[in-house]
């Protein structure tokens, strides 16, 4: 019972080493485990077979323990303990429950020995209890962990396996599995081909590993050729899927990018200032979902949801303090605006860490947003990063929407061609200035909430994304809501794709000179807004 | 007190019409007060004062001379840099790369040839640029060369395309911040993150004996001085009325004929020169000289320096550095958390409230004296007029 009491205390123990927790034994059981405690190690086979029979996949942690050789009793009570070293410091948890056990000392402890023949045999029943495991995922990943030592055993354990299996996605890999061994191993040059042969498609790099050394090594003439043939197509394959994948990087760089550049564009069109505090209104977003964690513990899932709009009302509201208690008395005078709401992202930054640390605060994922979706061995793409591509691609139509179909949108619009114009036709452009801002602002704060969900947030958070987006919109050209689309997911994708040649450093810098050398040629950005008001 | 604030007065009227001479005889009358009560007074005197705010000192005219470059773009030109800490940096790490080089085989790798970062990172010979960096003079060269051709590059790029107001301050701001990511490069052989730093002496002198130390704070005293008055009297020359017929009306200036881009591209170019020479007196003072010079907040906040002390004006510029940099010195030692609040107040109260900073200020306060003066002067005249006719 006292496993029971134990399962309570902790379950998120130290057992990293032993990805699945096992179940709390059973009686029937429990003098097994005793006597693996006690016997000799010439006897312990027959113990774990057993066990084994007994008790199938429940005995997975302890079979992974005792064949990484970091199982343990307590000399006193004979309880099973797992040993997880880190560096020079050992520590102990209950092998059942994972509750760690740091009171224990090593001499309170021994080690259950193991030699060779019982590491053969542990080998084996773990991958025996994974084949057979019921969720089909466990049973792909079993059959690819195996897929490095495919040994005469092995592979009779999954050629039994493979004839009981049901579903389609298991049985291609177990089938890459029987070619793989067959084309190392088998003497016949037909059936070497033809193992080649069905190994085509694959994508898995032992696959590539092998025919790499069929190519190179193999007796006959055809299977070598054959070989280097399927080597070309992997190569192929990989090449246009880390293409693929760096394109992916590149657009989730630029969704971020257009996230925090169109709060900025939207402002500096309309009022010609540049908002240096915009940073700081993204920072203020993320640690908006930050307190929003922090006050529903148990609403992780929804946090976000939750997050978003409170995160627009606080950024939104703190812009347009800031426009009417600072950037209204400045107006006309930009250089001063700009030196003013620098002012203002110190204060913000200062007060974030009085308030927050200094120190990074880590914002949780929620469950339907971490993983990723791994759609061959070469390519998975991570789930929040997708997410946040689709919501920046939301918040830009929400946001065109907004300023084609409103009648803020056509106030918006008219200021930002032509100021003295809309204030001769009655539109009261004070009024149009603060509604700009706090909804520039407000963009920013729910960019601040897709940051959260990538990087640590910190009261450096806005900064880092201050530049970055300013020349998204000097890229873009001003007032042009498309242009910051189209400058945003360019300069991301253009940074994902120097940056493996030239390192990240060099290539945010390639960028910034890029673009010194861009408004040489085309001042006004790729698409100038036309017209005589634009000078 | 009042004497003094009169006198103060007296050589602060705004938009260069200030005088420079009674300030620059103030200036050299506490530097040559101050180096004699450092090296004549015995250590327990009243007047000793202590080589630590000596060095202090020699910083905050550095960082004055620094706000001197600002001024006489921003003041004179309108033209918003937010990247001139990247001059001041490049021109600190001349300085540094010949310091380094004097080090000799003092370091601690012994090595005669090369820096003890270099020997770090496993180099076998000198890069081609820190090659000559031993001599005095191409050092001397090359923090008036590095910032000015930068400058002049940049400027020449940035000012015929006619990139002006913001644009023109975000583009100078990603200009530093390039500089700062490609100097933590370790690759890139300035000392990556660290720097350039543990130097032992200059043209022989020792860096840590007081005599030096005095000698580089008189010296970049004099240099301020002399730039200042330079830079007076280049505002006054028909270049310097170009400049500010470009502040107020580019177009204008352009229309009438003038190549205003190239005004604009040589008043960058001098600017940025002091700059640089402001870098290479503060590195020998300071020690060190790392990429965290190059830093975007840094080069912001040498503007807010020039927009308290009131820009246009040179001595403001001056005198903003120092009282700005004061405060923070007294502030980050009381509460360093506030300075920060302190300095983002700043930014805010002074756009709004004082655009034309402490200058502006006090010239508001004599006219308004003189007027009061003149109404009183103007009322008994009246009166007296008055009487006559009665």
């Amino acid at each position: 019972m006292r496993y029971l009491n134990a399962i309570c205390a902790c379950l998120l123990g130290l057992l990293i080493s032993t990805s699945v927790l096992a179940e709390t034994p059973s009686e029937a059981q429990k003098p097994l485990l005793l006597e693996l405690t006690e016997v000799k190690l010439s006897k312990a086979l027959p113990v774990l077979q057993q066990l084994e029979a007994s008790e199938g996949a429940d005995m997975m942690a302890l079979f992974k323990t005792m064949l990484n050789g970091d199982l343990y009793y307590e000399k006193e009570t004979k309880r099973l303990i797992a040993a997880l070293k880190e560096q020079s410091v050992t520590r102990y948890s209950d092998l059942f429950t994972g509750a760690a056990l740091n009171e224990l000392s090593s001499n309170q402890v021994k080690k259950i020995k193991v030699n060779n023949t019982l590491r053969g045999y542990l080998g084996e029943a773990i991958a025996r209890m994974q084949l057979n495991h019921p969720d089909s995922a466990v049973r792909t990943d079993a059959v690819r962990s195996l897929f490095s030592d495919l040994g005469p055993n092995t592979i009779e354990l999954i050629r039994t396996a493979r004839l009981n299996e049901q579903s389609r996605s298991v049985q291609e890999v177990m089938d890459v599995a029987l070619a793989l061994y067959r084309a190392a191993h088998s003497d016949d040059a037909t059936e070497r081909l033809q193992a080649v042969k069905d190994l085509e498609g694959s994508l898995e790099p032992e696959v590539r590993n092998q025919l790499t050394k069929l190519a190179e090594n193999d007796p006959s003439r055809s299977v070598r050729k054959a070989a280097q043939i399927g080597l070309d197509k992997i190569d192929q394959q990989a090449e246009m899927y880390g293409f693929i994948n760096q394109l992916f990087f590149g657009l989730s760089l630029g969704s971020v990018l257009l996230l925090a550049a169109i709060g900025l564009a939207i402002t500096f069109g309309v009022m010609g200032v540049i908002n240096m505090a915009h940073g700081e209104m993204i920072m203020l977003g993320a640690y908006t979902t930050y307190v929003v964690q922090l006050m529903l513990p148990n609403m992780i899932e929804y946090s976000l949801w939750i997050a978003v709009p409170l995160a627009f009302m606080v950024s939104g509201l703190a812009g347009i303090l800031i426009e009417r208690l600072v950037i209204r008395h400045l107006h006309g005078r930009p250089l001063e605006t700009l030196l003013a709401t620098f002012g203002i992202s110190l204060i913000l930054q200062q007060l974030v860490r009085t308030v927050f640390s200094p120190l990074n605060r880590q914002v949780a994922t929620p469950e339907w947003m971490s993983g990723s979706i791994e759609i061959n061995p070469l390519l998975s793409l991570t789930l929040n990063r997708l997410y946040i591509v689709a919501f920046a691609l939301l918040v830009f139509m929400i946001l065109l929407i907004v300023l084609k179909k409103t009648s803020l949108g056509l106030n918006v619009r008219a200021v930002s061609q032509n100021r003295d114009m809309a204030k001769a036709m009655g539109i009261r452009t004070d009024r149009v200035d603060a509604m700009t801002f706090g909804l520039g602002s407000g963009i920013a704060g729910i960019a601040g909430v897709a940051l959260s969900q990538l990087t640590n947030v910190g009261p450096n958070l806005g900064q880092a994304y201050i530049i970055d987006s300013f020349m998204v919109v000097v890229f873009g050209g001003v007032g042009n809501l498309w242009g910051t689309l189209v400058a945003a997911f360019t300069l991301g994708v253009a940074n994902k794709f120097i940056e493996p040649v030239t390192g990240a450093v060099l290539a945010s810098i390639l960028v910034l000179v890029f673009i010194i050398l861009f408004i040489q040629k085309r001042p006004k950005g790729l698409f100038p807004q036309k017209g005589r008001a634009a000078e | 007190m009042s004497s003094f604030l009169t006198n103060f007065m007296s050589f602060s009227r705004i938009n260069g019409e200030s005088k420079v001479a009674p300030f620059v005889v103030l200036l050299l009358a506490v530097t040559a007060l101050a180096s004699a009560s450092n090296l004549l007074m015995p250590q327990d005197s009243v007047f000793y004062v202590s080589t630590y705010t000596i060095t202090l000192l020699g910083k905050y005219l550095c960082y004055a001379m620094l706000a001197l470059a600002v001024d006489v773009i921003w003041g004179y030109c309108g033209i918003l840099s937010l990247g001139h800490g990247a001059f001041f940096a490049l021109g600190g790490y001349a300085m540094g790369m010949y310091l380094m080089r004097q080090i000799g085989d003092r370091g601690v790798y012994g090595n005669p040839e090369l820096p003890d970062f270099m020997v770090f990172l496993n180099w076998s010979e000198l890069p081609w640029f820190w090659q000559g960096m031993d001599q005095f003079w191409v050092a001397m060269l090359m923090v008036l060369l590095v910032p000015g051709i930068l400058a002049y590059v940049f400027g020449w790029l940035a000012f015929r395309s006619r990139v002006t107001g913001v644009y023109l301050s975000i583009m100078t701001q990603a200009l530093t911040y390039a500089l700062l990511l490609s100097f933590f490069r370790n690759e890139m052989g300035f000392g990556g993150n660290n720097g350039l730093t543990d130097f032992k002496d200059i043209i022989g002198f020792d860096l840590q004996s007081d005599n030096t130390r005095v000698s580089l704070f008189i010296i970049t005293a004099l240099l301020l001085c002399g730039l200042l008055v330079l830079s007076k009297k280049i505002m006054q020359t028909r270049f310097g009325k170009v400049i500010v017929a470009i502040r107020d009306g580019e177009s204008r200036a352009r229309f009438i004929g003038y190549r205003t881009e190239n005004y604009k591209v040589w008043l960058f170019v001098y600017s940025a020169m002091i700059a640089g020479i402001a870098g290479a007196l503060y590195v020998p003072q300071v020690g060190i000289i790392n990429p965290g010079e190059f830093s975007p907040i840094n080069s912001i906040e040498i503007v807010i320096w020039v927009a308290v002390g009131g820009r246009g004006t040179l001595i403001g510029a001056i005198i903003g550095a120092i009282l700005v940099n004061y405060a923070k010195t007294k502030f980050t030692a009381i509460m360093p958390d506030g300075w920060l609040f302190a300095l983002g107040a700043m930014f805010v109260l002074v756009t709004l409230y004082l655009p034309k900073g402490l200058m502006g200020l006090v010239a508001q306060l004599k006219d308004q004296q003189l007027q009061s003066k003149q109404r009183s002067a103007n009322n008994s005249s009246n009166e007296k007029a008055e009487e006559g006719h009665a």
